[in-house]
């Protein structure tokens, strides 16, 4: 195994509720590679958007230690939390979250404004970004002109324009149909071969874990399984 | 300069709602610069006025004079001093002999003031050549337009005026009106006739006496230790300042209330935005923008209001200002409306003027928005991401 990106020990979360805590994570330890294309797994309400959130800095733990690209996340300011997310983590969500006013072309440009890459460069990777995506044709379509799939893929090519060493996607095929959600999956195989970025997933779609090497299976809160799968054959087409 | 370019595409992709807003905040640009325009040109107006008709270089003042107080007008007159009498001679400064009368017209009596003057001074525009020509049997006099209306005194009426003369006894004359003029400035219209000064010091039998010298523009007169007091265009003004300033309290009242109307808007939209753009705050904050950063972005975005603000009130703005000021806008003074005009005014428009408005909207504009977008530093990332109400 190579460098660990993601270092969990430990981690304990509860929730205020009414009057008293509720615990949505029980003590989860997990360690993931650099290059890992793995997902956490689970019913829902068993605490896999907890678990990524608090891997992207969005939230916080009760206990436990988190550290995320070398860096220890217990105790840091919102300011280093986000300078992680700016510059190491690249974010897919259900619901794409595209910036409704921009186009195509600048919702990938975005994160590499917030990088200030300079204009010719950047020109460069939002092209290749969109190109990975196969969406060359929709650079200047505003999201609301977007089907679902395309949409997802808009939101991918923003997550890795970076070239973040990781990318956190949460239930991301959960509003796609069966032909998006394997299409964006292969794009997303073909990437990790490609460029190695770490892909985490949180997913309780089985045809995501059909392009899984590693499911860790998390219920009510705790760790249930951690299995390692081998998708080469997979890899080879993509 | 990123923000900068977001928060204009959030503002412009919110269609209807951002150009209301726009509308109501460009009143307030406009009209608060237009009634400031007004003020300003009424003050020009009247300055104009009062310099070409009453006070032109500045006036010097037997030191008992006190126009508001008639009972010391009988005592406050004097021979001037022999470098005044220079300037006289010379045409460099204009005598002015005041007494109370009465004068009895149509069967009523009234309380005015008699002025004298040479008919044939250049210095302000009190034009009395005409009495120089009079070949009647009277004493020509010449009155105001307002003191005509008053009175019904029409040019060629006679009426007779009684006076308290040096040695205080009363003396009376007939008086006949040689011409009605249009004096812009009511208080040298207001109860005055204007008479010849030499014709006035023979009745009062007050020769070569003076209650106050009107200088010419641009004198050379510098003498600090002459008993006539000097006041200058200032003077005169204070009383104009002071009721533009007093009037000015509803007008500011009117500005506040447009900027509170357009402030309103703003602040509303802002809340609206903010409250429905709350998972879109949670993916900024998840592409790593900071909370503070979000904050200026939407602080901008209703900040920027004031900017397009700005132009579509210059749009409709300029045309109409430009129409105003070169054609004027005619006001009805009443006579008793105390205000020096000639009736017509010009708004000006000064950079300084424009200026002080656009950051005056600008900052009120900026601060009701950055008050909804503070919220926004409190906000969790994933209370935002899940976008619904907290
Ligand atoms: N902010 C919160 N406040 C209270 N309870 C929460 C909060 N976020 C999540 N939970 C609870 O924690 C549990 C795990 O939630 P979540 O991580 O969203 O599950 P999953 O993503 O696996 O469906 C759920 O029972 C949920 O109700
Ligand atoms: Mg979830």
């Amino acid at each position: 195994m190579g460098k660990i990106v993601v270092e969990v020990k430990g981690l304990i979360k509860d929730f205020p509720i009414a009057d008293r805590l509720f615990r949505a994570l029980k003590g989860i330890t997990i360690n993931i590679a650099e290059g890992e294309f793995m997902g956490i797994v689970g019913p829902s309400g068993s605490g896999k958007t907890t678990l990524l959130n608090i891997i992207g800095g969005l939230d916080s733990p009760t206990e436990g230690t988190v550290s995320v690209l070398g860096l220890s996340l217990i105790g840091k300011s919102n300011k280093e939390l986000a300078d992680l997310r700016k510059n190491g983590i690249g974010f897919i969500f259900q619901g794409y979250n595209l910036l409704p006013v921009y186009t195509v072309y600048e919702n990938v440009e975005f994160p590499l404004l917030l990088l200030n890459v300079d204009s010719n460069k950047r020109d460069k990777m939002v092209r290749e970004a969109i190109e990975w995506v196969d969406l060359s044709d929709k650079i200047k379509s505003k999201p609301a002109q977007l089907s679902g799939g395309e949409s997802q893929r808009v939101a991918i090519a923003r997550s890795i324009v970076k070239r973040p060493p990781l990318v956190i996607a949460d239930e991301l095929t959960a509003n796609l149909d069966a032909k998006n959600s394997h299409r964006i999956m292969k794009i997303l195989l073909g990437l990790n071969k490609e460029i190695g970025t770490t892909f985490i997933f949180a997913t309780h779609d089985e045809k995501v874990m059909g392009y899984l090497s590693r499911i860790i299976s998390i219920v009510d809160g705790k760790i249930e399984s951690d299995k390692f799968f081998d998708r080469n054959e997979l890899r080879e087409k993509v | 300069m990123m923000i900068f370019r977001l928060a204009i595409k959030n503002l412009l992709g919110a269609g209807m709602r951002t150009w209301l807003n726009v509308v109501v905040t460009s009143f307030s640009f406009t009209i608060i610069i237009f009634f400031n325009a007004m003020y300003n040109g009424m003050r020009q107006d009247t300055l104009r006025i009062l310099l070409d008709t009453e006070v032109a270089g500045g006036q010097l003042w037997h030191p008992e004079y006190d126009p508001f107080d008639p009972l010391t007008i009988e005592d406050s007159h004097s021979i001037i001093s022999e470098e005044l009498q220079k300037m006289v001679a010379g045409n460099e400064a204009m005598p002015v002999l005041v007494r109370q009368a009465t004068f009895y017209m149509n069967g009523r009596s009234s309380v005015g003031l008699m002025k004298g003057i040479p008919p044939g001074q250049e210095i302000v525009r009190m034009p009395l050549k005409v009495i120089g020509d009079y070949s009647g049997d009277y004493i020509p006099v010449v009155i105001g337009s307002g003191m005509s209306k008053k009175t019904g005194l029409r040019k060629g009426d006679l009426f007779t005026v009684r006076w308290l003369d040096a040695l205080r006894t009363y003396d009376a004359d007939e008086f006949e009106v040689a011409e009605v003029i249009k004096l812009d400035n009511y208080r040298l219209d207001r109860g005055v006739i204007w008479l010849s000064l030499e014709k006035m010091r023979e009745l009062l039998q007050m020769p070569g006496e003076v209650t106050y010298i009107v200088l010419k523009r641009d004198h050379a007169f510098n003498n600090q230790a002459d008993s006539f007091i000097y006041k200058d265009i200032e003077y005169f003004m204070k009383d104009i300042d002071s009721a533009i300033e007093a009037d000015q309290v509803w007008a500011r009242t009117i500005f506040g209330l447009l900027l509170i109307m357009a402030s309103l808007g703003i602040f509303n939209s802002q809340v609206l935005s903010i409250f429905r753009r709350k998972k879109e705050i949670g993916t900024l904050m998840a592409l790593g923008m900071t909370r503070q950063r979000i904050v200026r972005l939407f602080t901008l975005e209703g900040g920027l209001h004031s900017v397009l603000a700005l132009f579509v009130g210059a749009l409709y703005g300029t045309p109409l200002f430009y129409y105003l000021a070169t054609r004027g806008i005619t006001i009805p003074y009443g006579e008793e409306a105390g205000i020096i005009s000639t009736g017509s005014l010009y708004p000006v428009f000064g950079p300084q003027l424009i200026f002080g408005t656009m950051l005056l909207v600008a900052g009120v504009v900026t601060v009701v928005s950055f008050l909804p977008a503070r919220k926004i530093a409190n906000m969790q990332p994933t209370e935002a991401l899940r976008g619904k109400i907290s």
